[in-house]
Parts: structure tokens; sequence; C-alpha cells
């Protein structure tokens, strides 16, 4: 068991909202945030759904405070960054060691793809200025000299788990006194790299996806960035507010079975989960309610599903997949996850699992239908799960009086 | 913290080869010069790797087999650029086919965590795995990773590495950029003349940290440290003088500089000053006419560190007596800067 991090703010931008109110709001009303194709121009436009984040990049632009001519990846991250920063009640950063620990899947490939379609017809044609940003961790850089983060910057890139990745890293490096604080999430816009990518694996929901139902057809892809303020003890105690929240565990593990698929029994998830609730000093009875991994692809839900069926068994806690409002934001998942498991602490919050309508066979339960507030909620579990078998679980914990 | 074991892929064969005479090139790109794979891994998974992922997950086995680890507590890697190979192609394709008959391979393998996942599968190890994707900072992220690690008593021993690779395409843009020399001469005589630009390179290097001296090892880490975008040259300095004095250690009881000039005459101008102000009676070693200039170019320093403290053998001092401490200063493209510190165990 280890010393929990305090987390002092939260921000967040998805498809179904620009700031925390918004997406709070949505939560609440049920409003999923796909849609048919709008900002990113693709020849799937009419077959494939996606969760857009409702602005254009010049709109988006004039909101970060940045040139519109920069990767949507970064101008998700700025918005989002700047908002966690208000969120947490810090002015300045000043005197202290700030961090700044993003993550992403792809970096600039958004303005990439556009270079490389004059670039494959004219080895010497193509904007420089589109190519400049293409490195993950260009993205993060434009954010932390912005926001004046000089002390420590670093990228992740695990896939599906990155963001989950940089939050508890980011934990650690407080932990150790190496920082002050740290801002740690991330962001991916959509590209079409990967909505190809994931095309060609054939796990694309051209219906709006229902993750973790028996009928389940595959996932739908979104876009946005998510994060969290993590503070040391010092700077809690100097903040006007009381700290929302804690990471009190968190684990990391590969399930080592496939480069894409996850293993039936899903080991990587099963010691993600168990070795956070080691960290934290909890039993799977303390957890209230997981925020899921759920993607809605047949192989992540029933892996991730039996992996639960085996840790909690016999005491299953409230669960769903808020993915079925956001899509899955690949790089940003874990990042907007954390966010939204913050919020359900501080709140007392269970999100529903939209569209759900049949139980999975091989799983003794179901996800939460409707929202619910006024819960008690002490402890809560974060999943992202990725290729690579990279599995990442966090515990978010409401602070002991 | 030590270093057990260190492998590398590198435009140099092998450290006895540096010693003895340094590969030579003529050109502005430096590639690896590439092992007997079918010696380290199996001939079945060698087929569905790219380039890439075949150097990375060799020099990790490498360094396995030399540390005789089987299950290494962390996998952690470090990369700028990913899997170039098969991001290229699978954008390309994509491309030129208009986003229709694609096929996944050149996908799956493209994102940045598929050398860190090859090596975990592998070994089928379900423990840790990380990997650090920013510019300069890239395998420095995951040495604090494997270093805040180890310090959490998590894990006993952690593979941490730093690989990048060099495609037709990637030199082609970056030439664009005008990073590399246009007319280069020999690698030998990088640090000469005052020309633009810098030669390309590129790598692999994996290491094996642990908590506890091993007995049979390279070298003991005694520290790392990075800093972003210095305003001025002073700050530079004041993080190296800063950096050493939190170790206890004062620049005349280093025994060797390792230096990471890259031939650019603007890149270089900050070495030089340095070693006037900090280092000015320290015997000094450069790296990069040896593996080229590459985000990931650390990876390759620290390996060439490990290698000379434990052989006592200094490529550029062939008399000198066998150094105790090794200090690694480099900065990517005058943004990033690291540092190492190494001493014999």
């Amino acid at each position: 068991m280890t010393k929990p991090v305090s987390i002092a703010g939260v921000g967040v931008i998805s498809a179904i909202g620009n700031n925390v109110q918004e997406n709070l709001a949505a939560l609440e009303q049920g409003k999923a945030g796909m849609t048919k194709m709008e900002y990113l121009s693709s020849a799937h436009k009419e077959k494939l759904p996606v969760a857009e984040v409702k602005m254009d990049n010049i709109a988006l632009a004039a909101l970060a405070g940045m040139p519109a001519y920069i990767s949507r990846t970064a101008l998700l991250s700025a918005i989002a960054a700047k908002e966690a920063l208000q969120n947490a009640g810090i002015q300045s950063l000043r005197g202290l060691r700030s961090g700044f620990i993003s993550a992403n899947t792809v970096g600039g490939m958004d303005k990439t793809e556009d270079f490389f379609a004059d670039f494959l017809n004219d080895s010497g044609k193509g904007r420089l200025r589109n190519l400049v940003h293409h490195e993950c961790g260009a993205a993060t850089e434009l954010v932390a000299d912005m926001l004046g983060i000089k002390n420590y910057v670093s990228t992740i890139s695990t896939a599906c788990s990155s963001s989950a990745n940089a939050v508890f890293f980011a934990a650690r490096l407080i932990k150790q006194n190496i920082l002050d604080i740290a801002i740690a999430g991330g962001t991916d816009s959509l590209t079409k790299f990967t909505l190809n990518g994931f095309n060609t694996l054939m796990i694309l929901d051209q219906q709006y996806c229902q993750p973790f139902d028996e009928n389940r057809r595959g996932l739908n892809l979104g876009e946005g960035a998510g994060y969290v303020v993590l503070v040391s003890d010092k700077v809690a105690k100097a903040l006007t507010q009381a700290p929302v929240c804690a990471l009190s565990g968190y684990c990391n593990a590969n399930d080592a079975y496939h480069q894409t698929a996850s293993s039936p029994g899903g080991t990587g998830s099963y010691l993600a989960m168990k070795g956070a609730l080691a960290q934290s000093g909890l039993k799977p009875a303390d957890i209230d309610y997981i925020n899921l991994h759920g993607t809605g692809t047949q192989n992540n839900d029933i892996a991730e599903g039996t992996a639960i069926k085996l840790l909690f068994e016999g005491k299953y806690p409230k669960m769903s997949s808020t993915k079925s409002f956001t899509g899955h934001t690949l790089g940003a998942s874990g990042g907007i996850e954390a966010v939204f498991s913050v919020l359900a602490l501080q709140h007392g919050l269970i999100y529903p699992n939209l569209r759900f309508e049949t139980q999975m066979k091989g799983l003794p339960f179901a996800p939460e239908t409707v929202f619910r507030k006024g819960e008690k909620i002490h402890h809560v579990l974060s999943n992202s799960f990725g290729f690579g078998g990279n599995c990442s679980s966090l515990i978010f914990s409401k602070l002991q009086a | 913290m030590y270093i057990k074991a260190a492998a590398g892929i590198s435009p140099q064969v092998s450290f006895e080869q540096i010693l003895q005479s340094p590969a030579s090139y003529s050109g502005n790109r430096l590639n690896c010069a590439e092992p007997d794979y079918t010696k380290l891994i199996d001939a079945r998974m060698i087929r569905r790797m790219s380039r890439i992922i075949k150097m990375g997950v060799a020099a990790a086995k490498d360094c396995l087999q030399q540390g005789d680890v089987h299950d290494p507590g962390a996998i952690i890697t470090g990369t700028a650029y990913g899997c170039l190979a098969d991001t290229e192609l699978f954008l390309s394709k994509m491309i030129e086919n208009k986003e229709e008959l694609l096929t996944p391979t050149a996908f799956i393998q493209s994102t940045h965590n598929t050398v860190g996942a090859q090596i975990a599968l592998m070994l089928k190890c379900h423990n840790y795995n990380n990997t650090f994707v920013h510019r300069g900072f890239s395998f420095e992220g995951a040495m604090l990773d494997a270093i805040t690690l180890l310090k959490e008593n998590a894990v006993e021993n952690i593979l941490v590495g730093g690989v990048d690779e060099i495609t037709d395409t990637s030199h082609e843009l970056l030439s664009r950029f005008g990073l590399y020399k246009q007319h280069p001469g020999a690698n030998i005589n990088l640090y000469e003349g005052t020309s633009k630009g810098t030669i390309a390179g590129e790598g692999a290097a994996f290491f094996l940290l642990f908590n506890q001296p091993s007995g049979n090892g390279y070298a003991k880490l005694d520290g790392m440290d990075t800093l972003y975008k210095p305003s001025s040259s002073g700050e530079v300095a004041g993080f190296i003088h800063d950096f050493l004095e939190r170790h206890n250690t004062r620049a005349e009881d280093i025994d060797l500089l390792i230096s990471g000039e890259n031939g650019d005459a603007h890149n270089d101008k900050g070495y030089k000053e340095l070693k006037k102000q900090l280092f000015v009676n320290v015997a000094t070693q450069s790296f990069k006419h040896l593996c080229g200039e590459y985000p990931t170019a650390t990876a390759f320093a620290l390996w060439l560190a490990a290698n000379i403290i434990k052989t006592g053998k200094i490529p550029a001092h062939s008399k000198m007596k066998a150094p105790k401490k090794i200090l690694i200063y480099n900065h990517y493209l005058t943004i990033h800067h690291s540092l190492y510190l190494l001493s014999a165990c």
C-alpha cells in the first residue's frame, strides 16, 4: 500500500461537451456524442458514425488560444488542460515544480495525412508546417509551452491505455518529491489513419455501440482530451479549495497474448485490477463503481467481463462504460474516464451504459442503465486496456477526513 | 541503481569494433549494422516483424540473455518516431487506395508500443509495460519511469531501452527540414569544419537495471536528469552544476565526459562553451560520429558509457587509465538536454 496522491481538479473536452459542466449535463441527460461524421473528411462518412467534438479547428483554436493550423490533437489537449488548472483553482505555477504528462496515440497524424497526400504525388511537395508537429511529443510541448510548464514534460503512448499510464506516472513523480504539481491525462483527435486502421480490423460498429451487451457489434471511435491535476500535500494545503479526491491505487500489467486481441480470460485486465486494489489496500468489495474500458467489441468486453467476474466474485459493483457516450477516444480515453471517475466521487454519480439491452451470456452481471446521483461512492475503479496487451487500472478514492 | 546488462544494435558492429576501428561512413545516413536475428528471435516471429521491431526485440533479448533474466519486472521503451515503416506503409496505401481495400497488418504494427509489446509477447511477460514517445526525451522518459519504479520497490529489475529507425521517407523528410549535411565527408571527421547540419542515425539499446549490485554488472547509474528548453547557456551550466552537486561530485572528479556534438556548428556551440566553463581538464569522448544523430541517441551513449566502465577502455583515449566516473551530457537540437552519471561498481 502506498500513499494516495491528491487530485485538485479536472478538465475535459469530448463529443458530449467542451468542458466539465457540459459533459456532466450530457451524462445526466443520457445524450450520446455519436453522430454522422461532420468534421473528419473520410470515404467512410456515410457508413461509420463517430463521436466528434462539435467544433471545427478554427473554433477550437479560438478556445485554446492557439493557431488554427496546428494539430487538432494539440488544440483539444490545450482546452482540457487549461480547464483542469482553473478547476483546481490554481492561478499561478510560480515557485512550483510543475509537470505536464500527456498521452496520445498518433500525434499530429491529422495534419500528416494532409501533408502525405501532396507528398505522395510529388516528393518535393507538401507543406512542412503540416508535418512539423507529427511526433507524439509535439502536441505535449505546444500545450506545456502555452501553460508555462517547464520542469517536466513527457508523452506516453501505449495505445488505448496511454493516458491511464500518464496519470499514475505523474502520481509517482509527486510521491517521490520530483514534482509539486502535474497535469496528467491524454488527448487524441479523430484521424483517417486510425479510422481506417480500426476499420480493417473489422471492430467498428456501423450503428451506435452497445458495450457489454450480448449483441454488441464493435466500437465507435471518438476524440477529445481529459486531464487531472495531481498535487503534493504541500500544494494541497496551500490551495483555497480542498482536493477533490485522491489516486489511491494503480497498476500496469500486460496480457502478453496477442498484438491486438485480449486473452479470453482477460489475464492482463485481471492483473491490472488486482494490482491496483493491492496497492490501494482495498478489497474488491470496497469498490463502489467501475468505469469499464467497455469498448463494445466482442473481444474486449468478454475479456474484461471475465476478469471482473473472477476478481469480484459474488459481489459486483455498479459499472458502466461511458464510451457509450464519448465513443472510444483511444489515447484520451484513460484521461477522460479518470475525469468521469473523479466527478462520480465528487458528486456521488453513477453513469448509465447507454443502449444496453441484453445481458452477456457468460457474465452474471449487467451494467447500469440509469443515471443516479446522491450515491455513496468512496472508491471508483477505472479500466484502460489496449493493443499490445497494455492494461492499466486506476483507483480513485475519497479523501479520508 | 545498477546496470547489470547492456546490449545495442547501432551503425557499429560492436564495442570491440569501435575500440579497434569504428565503421566508417561517407554519407549523411548511418544505418544499423544488423545482426543475424535468427540467433535471438524465433524465425516465425522474425518474418512478421518490421526492421525497428526486429532491432528492438533483438537488443532486448541480447540484454536479457547477458543478464540471465527471463521475466523482467518491467519492460519500458522509449521511441520518438515509433514504427515509421509500418506507419508510412499504412498511410500511403490508405491515400493511394482512397481508404478502400486495406489490410490491418501495417496498422497493427504501427502503434508506438509495438516494440515493448512484442518483447512482452516473446517472453510471455505479464509485468509492467510502458512506452515513452517524447522526442529527444523519449529514452529519458523511459529511464525516469524505470528509476522511480525501482525506487517504489515494486520490482527487482527492469528492462529499459531506446529505439528509433530511419526510413527512406523519414530521411527525405527530415532532410527537407535542413537537419543533415549536404556534403558530409567521413563520419570520423564529423566535428571538423563549419558546415550546417548533422548526419542521421538510428539504433536500439536495452539495459537491465537492478536496485542491488550483482557482482558482474556493467556500472552503477548514480543519476539521470533532464532540462527542457533552457533560456540561456547559463541555465544549462546551472543545471549541470546542480546535478553534480546533488550527487556529491565535482567536475574534476569526472574521468570522462561523453558529449553529444553532432557536427552542426550552431548546435555544437553550447558543448564548446560548457567544456571551457565547467570541464577544462576533463577528457572527452564524442559519440555521434559512431551512431549519427537521432532523438534516442542517448541510449547509444549510455551503452557506450556502460561498456567503457566495464572494460576500462576508452575509444578516444587508448592510453588513458580505466575511468571510474563518467558523465554523459547531450542535447537534442538544443531543446532536450539530458545528463547521466555513471561510476564503476
